[in-house]
């Protein structure tokens, strides 16, 4: 049966052609795609390698930019930090200078008070004794008839003096 | 009444009277190779190319002839004629006296869809080659037929490069590139149906053993020491060498034998499948129309199945050709 009893015929043209072909597209065809096809591949799988590596570097100077701004913010924390105790420190002060001064002018003033209340003192003493010899000028210069009214004079005399010290004093 | 008259009217054959289908006749008459290519017939009218009949007859003589010069049945000329039905060499060229001449290299019709495709083949590659030559493949994508045989180009090389080895597939790529698309491109131009497809050149036994011998002789004139030695000295206890060398001789043999008859009976076979249900609406004309109009939808929907089972089987039948051939390479760069 021809169907299945190869043909000479179209056997040798089949050998002939296909080996034409084949002879073609390897010159002129196939290497010049695979080559090419290769090559793309080659870049694509270089570029993923360099994209990986930047992805590297990025993260590296990522992490940097991040140590850079923590440090500024410890920085920042750290002089805001020393602000508020320097402030704390100086109202401090100031508080103490401000009691120490009060303290100061308290003393002073005390001191004033008792030197002028001491001198108030010896000069009412200054004046009780001189009243009280007025008071004997008076009683010896007065002449006096009775001695009831010679009291009298004097009890009145030493009641109102009294009035006055109290009042001075 | 009337309904029952219309049934009756339709289940009445439609061509009483014309000459049977001859499925057989049909079949391979499309599946055969023929001096002429019939591409169709309008009317009464067959559009026939006529192609160059080449032949060396016994006395040593070259003929070169159209074969319109011996269309008619039985008609010689140059004291050539095809043989008849029925005859020996049914539909080949024979002399005078009924035997094959010497040579016959006539420009049949598989030779020149053979030719089609082949030209075909080199101008998609060599196009594509050219759009690479271009272009930068680094930075453009292909466009166009680049980016159609891309795909492929890069499937059968990767193939290559696995089943061979890193150090040698780029001298066997081509090789296999060239296999698949051609295998590849005939199934489909076997699959269409009218000029310059139709012919069924992958289904003819000749060019897959040719594609085979091809493959057969890649694998055995550049395989490595380690290979020969593996069938001729297999490392065996001696008791089993006399065994062992046979079979190894034997099965190198067999590989292109089944590379042949793989491709060649799939092919085959998917062709007289489809003719086979394209045939069922001739043979059911002569059943009426109602067994016509049935059938003929039945035959539609698997036709139309086996068509798509068809361009599947082509590639596939490609692929394991190629696959197959690279491997046998592969096994032959054996290195110890």
């Amino acid at each position: 049966m021809s169907l299945i009893t190869p043909d000479a015929g179209l056997l040798f043209w089949m050998v002939v052609i296909f080996a034409l072909l084949l002879l073609i597209l390897t010159k002129w065809g196939f290497p010049i795609i695979t080559s090419s096809i290769e090559k793309r591949s080659n870049r694509i799988a270089e570029s993923l390698h360099k994209a990986d590596e930047i992805d590297l570097r990025f993260a590296g100077a990522t992490a940097e930019h991040n140590r850079i701004i923590a440090d500024a913010k410890r920085e920042q924390a750290k002089i805001m930090e020393e602000a508020l105790a320097s402030r704390e420190q100086i109202l401090k002060q100031a508080k103490k200078d401000a009691a120490e001064q009060t303290a100061q002018m308290l003393e002073k003033a005390r001191i004033q008070i008792e030197a002028d209340t001491k001198s108030a003192l010896a000069d009412m003493r200054r004046q009780v004794a001189m009243l009280s010899v007025d008071i004997a000028e008076k009683i010896i210069r007065s002449k006096l008839s009775t001695t009831e009214e010679q009291k009298l004079l004097i009890d009145k005399m030493v009641s109102e003096a009294s009035r006055t010290t109290d009042k001075t004093s | 009444m009337k309904r029952f008259l219309g049934i009756l009217l339709l289940l009445l054959p439609l061509s009483l009277g014309a000459k049977d289908f001859d499925v057989s006749e049909v079949v391979f008459g499309h599946i055969g190779d023929a001096y002429e290519w019939h591409v169709a017939k309008i009317g009464q009218k067959d559009i026939v190319i006529w192609l160059p009949v080449i032949v060396r007859t016994h006395d040593g003589q070259w003929h070169a002839f159209s074969s319109k010069n011996i269309s008619e049945e039985n008609s010689e000329y140059k004291g050539l004629r095809i043989a008849a039905k029925g005859q020996a060499h049914e539909g080949k060229i024979v002399e005078a006296d009924g035997s094959r001449p010497v040579m016959d290299i006539s420009i049949t019709k598989n030779v020149l869809s053979l030719l089609i495709s082949s030209l075909l083949l080199a101008i998609l590659v060599l196009l594509t080659a050219r759009w690479y030559k271009k272009h930068d493949a680094g930075k453009v994508a292909p466009k166009g037929l680049a980016a159609l045989m891309e795909p492929l180009i890069l499937m059968i090389h990767d193939m290559a490069r696995k089943n061979i080895g890193e150090e040698s597939y780029r001298r066997y790529s081509p090789f296999l590139l060239t296999a698949f698309l051609f295998i590849l491109l005939n199934n489909f131009m076997g699959i269409i149906p009218f000029f310059p497809g139709g012919a069924n050149l992958t289904g003819n036994i000749a060019c897959t053993l040719a594609l085979a011998l091809f493959t057969f002789f890649t694998v055995n004139l550049t395989g490595t020491k380690h290979y020969y030695k593996d069938i001729f000295n297999p490392s065996v206890p001696w008791f089993l060498k006399p065994i062992m060398v046979p079979v190894e001789f034997f099965s190198a043999l067999v590989k292109p034998l089944s590379l042949t008859i793989r491709l060649f009976a799939n092919m085959l076979a998917g062709h007289i499948q489809i003719l086979c249900m394209v045939s069922i609406i001739f043979i059911m004309a002569k059943y009426g129309g109602v067994l016509l109009g049935g059938m003929s939808f039945i035959s539609v929907v698997f036709g139309l199945f086996l068509d798509c089972l068809e361009i599947l089987i082509s590639f596939i039948q490609a692929y394991i050709f190629t696959m197959l051939s690279s491997i046998y390479i592969g096994l032959a760069r054996a290195k110890e």
